[in-house]
């Protein structure tokens, strides 16, 4: 168990390693971050005493190891469009993305479930065919197009619901909340349900196929031959056999909702870490940039890694080992 | 027998219907059992032994279903019951144990947890008392220390115990009929011992009926009072035990008795009937035994036969019947 505890870590530790090589590696193909800092009047002398500061005039190892010691302590370095420091300007970003994020993965749960269930239990059905059709759609329609036709309908049409913008939100600490305002709250349904609709689909169909795969075992044939009505076979009986990979599944996308957030933030104008690394784009703010793919990358191994331990502790093989 | 049967079933047929048209997985199914009798049932895989005891329980996977006959239990009419109502019958009236103890118990549930639930619902009592009746219920089955196995799961019990537990969840709410589908077959021979034997004493002490399914002549010998033997979904012989076993009067019968290895009796070579039992698609004309027939006629190629009263039984073959009976 210690052994494969160890292993598990080095991995993740050399998925990080070369996630910040290529981050490194932005700031040498876009050019001269000295070129991109600096403006038409700088002199040569000052030129050269920035790329001294700067450390770009040392060896690119040297330039690598260092930019690893600095991103391990949280230091990104200082964002060229706004001169702020990055590690702030994520920090500030940061909650609204992971509120975001969470409402969709609780969206996702409590509608996809549900679904799967039916689906599955009334396999052959009209509605239940049709459910499973729609949700081909579901999987099939961008983002993007969600978010849009959402707009579309509540704000544009029945203008019930806000658009854009996180609404007013309360600090607590260094973390802001939109979930204590009925403004924040309003604001948060719609991107939450644009980014929840590829999820839930996901859900659904993992929870109708691991359905079936219980529903056929011998222990619910035995529930029913011993009277336990069919709902309570269905809904405690059978579902709590399947929610393992679904909990699993779910933990392991939370990494790539973050991922998505960035379109549905776009379309929602919504104050995230994915708004924040388009405008980074759109500026070539690299620091910025290699600052988000080292984070959102981090997030995944994290997560990855803690499935993967969690299941090796689950399995009762592994479990023996260690004993 | 003058009593009301703990089960009577009556012509009962069974259907599939398939993209290339409907098979009839079971036709003219007739028998009952008495309160406190052990009926076997017996034949080759597919014979249609576990089918008839599904169809008992109201449990056959759709598109099958009962397509005629009747079902009765303790003179109560239940094949036309709805699956609500079904669900008091099952557990409650019908109690059920499967072939497999391993995969019959829901694992991430514990013993207790499983019991408390069944006993529930069928028996007015609250949590606790519940509980005590679940330990008493595994006293009974012959789990040692009761008090402390209720809480276990289901992976912490062996093969044989986790029988007994089943055992024990099947006699929950004290049915009248259990329909124990090859409770052994998934055990040891010391442990299937143990099992049929702690059957047969807990259905003479309550009066309980039982059907035991299995393909296991020796088990039904041990345990049964009467047995059935069904070939192809249909019942070829049925009759107290020791008679269908010392004079079977059905040639299939023969065949299956004469397939079983005895110690000490010096054989070459083991019988056994040639071919393979016929699909239940591709059932021939006739006797659904007549390929496979020593003593095949011309008529059996033709006619089928149909249960009538042979020795102290009944059995469905021609050569017991004389020709003129048939004509009527």
């Amino acid at each position: 168990m210690i052994v494969f505890l160890i292993k598990r870590l080095a991995n993740a530790a050399f998925v990080m390693l070369v996630v910040a090589l290529m981050a490194f590696m932005i700031f040498r193909f876009v050019g001269d971050p000295v070129q991109l800092m600096v403006n038409e009047q700088t002199t040569q002398a000052e030129r050269d005493e920035l790329r001294e500061r700067l450390g770009l005039n040392q060896s690119m190892p040297m330039q690598y190891l260092h930019f690893v010691t600095n991103a391990v302590q949280g230091d990104f370095g200082i964002s060229y469009r706004n001169q702020q420091e990055v590690m702030s300007l994520i920090a500030e970003r940061f909650p609204a993305t992971i509120e975001l994020v969470l409402m969709a993965t609780i969206i996702s749960l409590v509608v996809g479930v549900p679904l799967g269930v039916i689906t599955a239990i009334h396999r052959g059905k009209w509605y239940s065919e049709g459910l499973q059709f729609l949700s081909i759609i579901g999987v099939s329609l961008p983002s993007f197009v969600i978010g849009i036709m959402l707009i579309l309908v509540f704000s544009v049409m029945f203008n019930i619901l806000p658009a854009f913008g996180r609404g007013d939100v309360v600090s607590i600490g260094w973390w802001t909340t939109g979930l204590l305002t009925p403004s924040g709250r309003a604001a948060l349904i719609l991107p939450s349900i644009a980014l929840s609709f590829y999820q839930i689909t996901l859900v659904m169909r993992l929870v109708r196929a691991e359905m079936l795969e219980v529903l056929r075992s011998d222990f619910i044939k035995f529930a029913r031959a011993r009277g336990v009505p069919a709902w309570r076979v269905h809904y405690s009986h059978a579902l709590r056999n399947c929610l393992m990979p679904v909990v699993t599944m779910t933990a392991m996308n939370i990494g790539s909702l973050i991922a998505f957030a960035l379109i549905t933030e776009t379309v929602f104008q919504w104050p995230g870490m994915g708004l924040l690394f388009i405008q980074a784009v759109t500026f070539v703010d690299i620091p910025v940039m290699a600052a988000y793919l080292c984070i959102v990358s981090f997030i995944f191994v994290a997560l990855n890694t803690l499935v993967d331990i969690t299941y090796a502790l689950i399995d009762p093989r592994l479990r023996n080992a260690k004993a | 027998m003058t009593q009301t049967p703990t089960l009577d079933v009556r012509a009962l047929r069974v259907e599939f219907p398939g993209r290339h048209g409907t098979v009839t997985a079971l036709a003219d199914i007739s028998l009952t059992i008495q309160p406190g009798e052990i009926l076997g049932v017996v034949g080759e895989s597919g014979a249609g032994k576990s089918m008839t005891g599904l169809a008992v329980q109201g449990l056959l996977e759709p598109p099958g279903h009962v397509a005629g006959g009747e079902v009765w239990l303790n003179g109560r009419r239940i094949d036309q019951l709805s699956d609500r109502e079904m669900e008091k019958v099952r557990g409650r009236e019908i109690g059920a144990i499967f072939q497999d103890p391993l995969t019959s118990l829901n694992p991430l549930f514990s013993v207790g947890k499983q019991l408390v639930e069944t006993i529930r619902l069928h028996l007015p009592l609250n949590r606790a008392e519940a509980r005590i009746r679940a330990i008493e219920l595994l006293a009974e089955v012959g789990i040692p220390g009761p008090d402390i196995r209720v809480d276990h799961f289901p992976h912490q019990f062996s093969g044989g115990m986790r029988q007994r537990v089943v055992i024990a969840l099947a006699l929950a709410a004290r049915p009248k009929l259990i329909i124990a589908d090859e409770p052994t077959t998934a055990l040891d021979v010391s442990i299937q011992a143990q099992i049929t034997s702690l059957l047969r004493r807990l259905c003479k002490d309550n009066g309980t009926a039982v059907m035991l399914v299995t393909h296991d002549m020796g088990v039904i010998a041990e345990t049964a009072d009467r047995v059935a033997v069904m070939y192809a979904g249909r019942l070829v012989e049925i009759g107290p035990v020791a008679d269908v076993i010392a004079r079977p009067s059905h040639p299939y019968t023969r065949g299956l008795m004469g397939s079983i290895p005895t110690l000490g009796a010096r054989v070459p070579r083991l019988q056994q009937i040639d071919g393979a039992m016929p699909r239940l698609d591709a059932i021939p004309q006739g006797c659904a035994f007549n390929p496979r027939c020593p003593q095949v006629m011309p008529r059996c190629r033709i006619e089928r036969p149909h249960l009538l009263p042979s020795g102290s039984g009944h059995s469905a073959c021609w050569l017991n019947q004389p020709a003129q009976e048939s004509a009527a």
